[in-house]
C-alpha cells in the first residue's frame, strides 16, 4: 500500500484516471451517486427508449450502495458498499457513455475491464462492511430518482476524504489478483 | 404446562435484531484483534483497523454495522410443555422483525423474487422451529446479509469423495468468491443429511461462538485443518491480500444417505451477527 493518498474530486476526467495505478489509495470528496442492482436496470432501460438518466453520466462516479433507512438529523445511514459483479451486465454501457469511476466491493467481468481500458474509467475498491465508518465522510444525502425502489434508490451523496483503493486501472490490472499473489502460500 | 403470549415473543426479537445490528459479538470482536495481531499485509491491516473502528461506531447506537441488516434469520427450540396463547406464532415473529427494522432504521432487503418490489418491512423472515423438551423458549436472530449469502452453496458428493472431498469443496468454494463476501469470513459447514439438512447444519454452525471448535476431537481437527488451508488462499481483509481470510471454519456433520455425501458451505461476512434469549 501507497503511503500518501491522493486526493480527488468529482467530476473526473479520464486525464485523472489514468493517471491512477492500482493499489493507489484515494481520498475522494465531491458529489458521487448510489445506484444497486435495480436502479441500474431503471437506467440502462431509460438509455435504451433514449429517455433522460437521473444524473449526467460523463465524468460521474457511482457508488454501488443501497444505504440503510437515514435517521432524523442524519445526512445518511450506514452505507458500504455491495458487491459489484452484480452490476457487471450494465456497467460498461455507462462507461460508454462516459462514467469514470465505480465504488464497490468484489472482482469485475472481462467486460467490464475491457470498457475501463477502452474509455479510460477505474474501479474503487471501498472496504466491504464498513458502512458506520464510510457514514461519517457523507455531508449531505439526498433520494434523486426511484424513491420507490426504497433502499435501492439512486441517492446523491456529498463526501468528504471518502477512503478507497484503485483495484482496477485504466490498463486492466487487477489489485485483487496481484494481493492476493503476494500472500498465496 | 407453561402459558406464555406469543407477545413476549414479539418484544424479544424486535430487541434482539436490534441489538445484532448494532452491537458486534465480542467473540468476533476478539477474533479481529487476534486477526489483526498476526496479519503481515498492511494494507490487511489498514482494514482490520476499519472494521473494528467500524464495530466501535455501530455500538453508539446510531449507525448499524453495515448497511445490509440482512434477511431476517429465527431459530426457535420451542418447549414441549409451553403453550403459546395471543395469536399465531409465525405472525409474532415477523411483527418482532417488523418493529425491529423499523425502529432499529435499519434496511429492510426483502422483495420479490421477480418484480423485485420490496415488501417494505424485512418480512416475511426465515423461521426454523425445533420443538424441545421442557418449558422454556430459546429464540436466536441472526440478520444474513445478502453477499455473503450469495457465494454460499450446497453440493451431494459421491460418497467416494470422502473428507478430502469436502476440504477441497470447502477451500474452492472460499477460493472462488475472493473479494466477494466481505472477508474476514466465518465458513459454517454443514455434512450430511439430505440437500436441505446440510443447508440448515452450516447454517446453525454459525451460531456457535468463535473460539469454540466443535466437541468430536476428529470435527475439531478438520476444522483447525480447514482453516489452515483457507487462510493459506491469500485472498485477506477485504479480499486485497493477507493472511486472514477466515476468522473461523465451524462443522457441524450428521449421517447421511448410503448414496451420498452432502455438504453445505454457508459463508458469513466478518459482520457475524446474532443474539440469543431465553423466556
Amino acid at each position: 500500500m501507497k503511503e500518501k493518498a491522493i486526493k480527488l474530486k468529482t467530476p473526473l476526467t479520464s486525464e485523472q484516471v489514468s493517471k491512477l495505478k492500482i493499489g493507489d489509495r484515494v481520498l475522494l470528496s465531491g458529489v458521487i451517486y448510489t445506484s444497486r442492482d435495480a436502479a441500474h436496470k431503471r437506467i440502462v432501460d431509460a438509455m435504451d427508449k433514449g429517455e433522460k438518466t437521473p444524473m449526467e453520466i460523463a465524468g460521474t462516479v457511482i457508488y454501488y450502495a443501497g444505504p440503510s433507512p437515514t435517521r432524523p438529523g442524519n445526512p445518511i445511514g450506514s452505507v458500504g458498499p455491495t458487491t459489484s459483479y452484480r452490476m457487471d451486465s450494465y456497467a460498461p454501457r455507462l462507461i460508454e457513455k462516459g462514467l469514470k469511476g465505480m465504488i464497490g466491493k468484489g472482482s469485475r467481468g472481462k467486460e467490464v475491464i475491457e470498457a475501463m481500458k477502452k474509455h479510460k474509467a477505474v474501479y474503487f475498491g471501498a472496504t466491504g462492511g464498513a458502512a458506520a465508518l464510510i457514514a461519517r465522510v457523507v455531508k449531505k444525502g439526498q433520494v434523486i430518482a426511484y424513491p420507490e425502489l426504497g433502499p435501492e434508490a439512486v441517492n446523491m451523496l456529498e463526501v468528504e476524504d471518502f477512503p478507497l483503493v484503485v483495484i482496477n486501472d485504466v490498463t486492466g490490472a487487477d489489485l485483487y489478483e496481484e494481493g492476493v499473489k503476494k500472500y498465496q502460500k | 404446562m407453561r402459558e406464555i403470549q406469543v407477545k413476549e415473543i414479539t418484544a424479544k426479537l424486535r430487541e434482539l435484531f436490534q441489538s445484532a445490528c448494532y452491537n458486534l459479538g465480542e467473540d468476533v470482536i476478539e477474533a479481529l484483534d487476534r486477526a489483526r495481531k498476526a496479519e503481515e499485509s498492511p494494507i490487511g491491516v489498514a482494514i482490520l483497523d476499519e472494521i473494528i473502528e467500524n464495530a466501535k461506531i455501530a455500538r453508539e447506537g446510531v449507525y448499524p454495522l453495515c448497511q445490509d441488516c440482512g434477511l431476517a434469520v429465527v431459530f426457535i427450540d420451542l418447549g414441549q410443555d409451553v403453550h403459546l396463547v395471543g395469536g399465531s406464532l409465525e405472525e409474532a415473529v415477523n411483527e418482532g422483525v417488523r418493529q425491529a427494522y423499523k425502529e432499529g432504521f435499519l434496511r429492510k432487503s426483502v422483495c420479490d423474487c421477480f418484480t423485485r418490489k420490496n415488501t417494505g418491512d424485512n418480512t416475511p423472515c426465515i423461521l426454523h422451529v425445533r420443538i424441545v423438551p421442557g418449558e422454556k423458549i430459546h429464540i436466536v436472530c441472526a440478520p444474513k446479509g445478502g453477499g455473503s449469502e450469495n457465494m454460499s452453496r450446497v453440493q451431494l458428493l459421491p460418497p467416494a469423495a470422502g473428507v478430502e472431498g469436502v476440504k477441497k469443496l470447502v477451500v474452492d468454494r472460499v477460493r472462488e468468491s475472493g473479494s466477494n463476501p466481505c472477508p474476514p469470513i466465518v465458513v459454517g459447514v454443514g455434512i450430511g443429511g439430505n440437500l436441505e439438512q446440510s443447508a440448515i447444519l452450516a447454517k446453525r454452525s454459525l451460531l456457535r461462538p468463535l473460539g469454540n471448535p466443535n466437541p468430536s476431537l476428529e470435527l475439531a481437527n478438520l476444522e483447525q485443518e480447514i482453516l489452515e488451508k483457507v487462510n493459506r488462499l491469500g485472498i485477506g481483509p477485504a479480499g486485497l491480500g493477507g493472511r486472514t481470510t477466515a476468522l473461523a471454519v465451524h462443522i457441524e456433520m450428521t449421517n447421511c444417505h448410503i448414496a451420498s455425501l452432502p455438504v453445505a458451505i454457508n459463508i458469513n461476512c466478518h459482520s457475524h451477527r446474532h443474539k440469543e434469549a431465553v423466556i
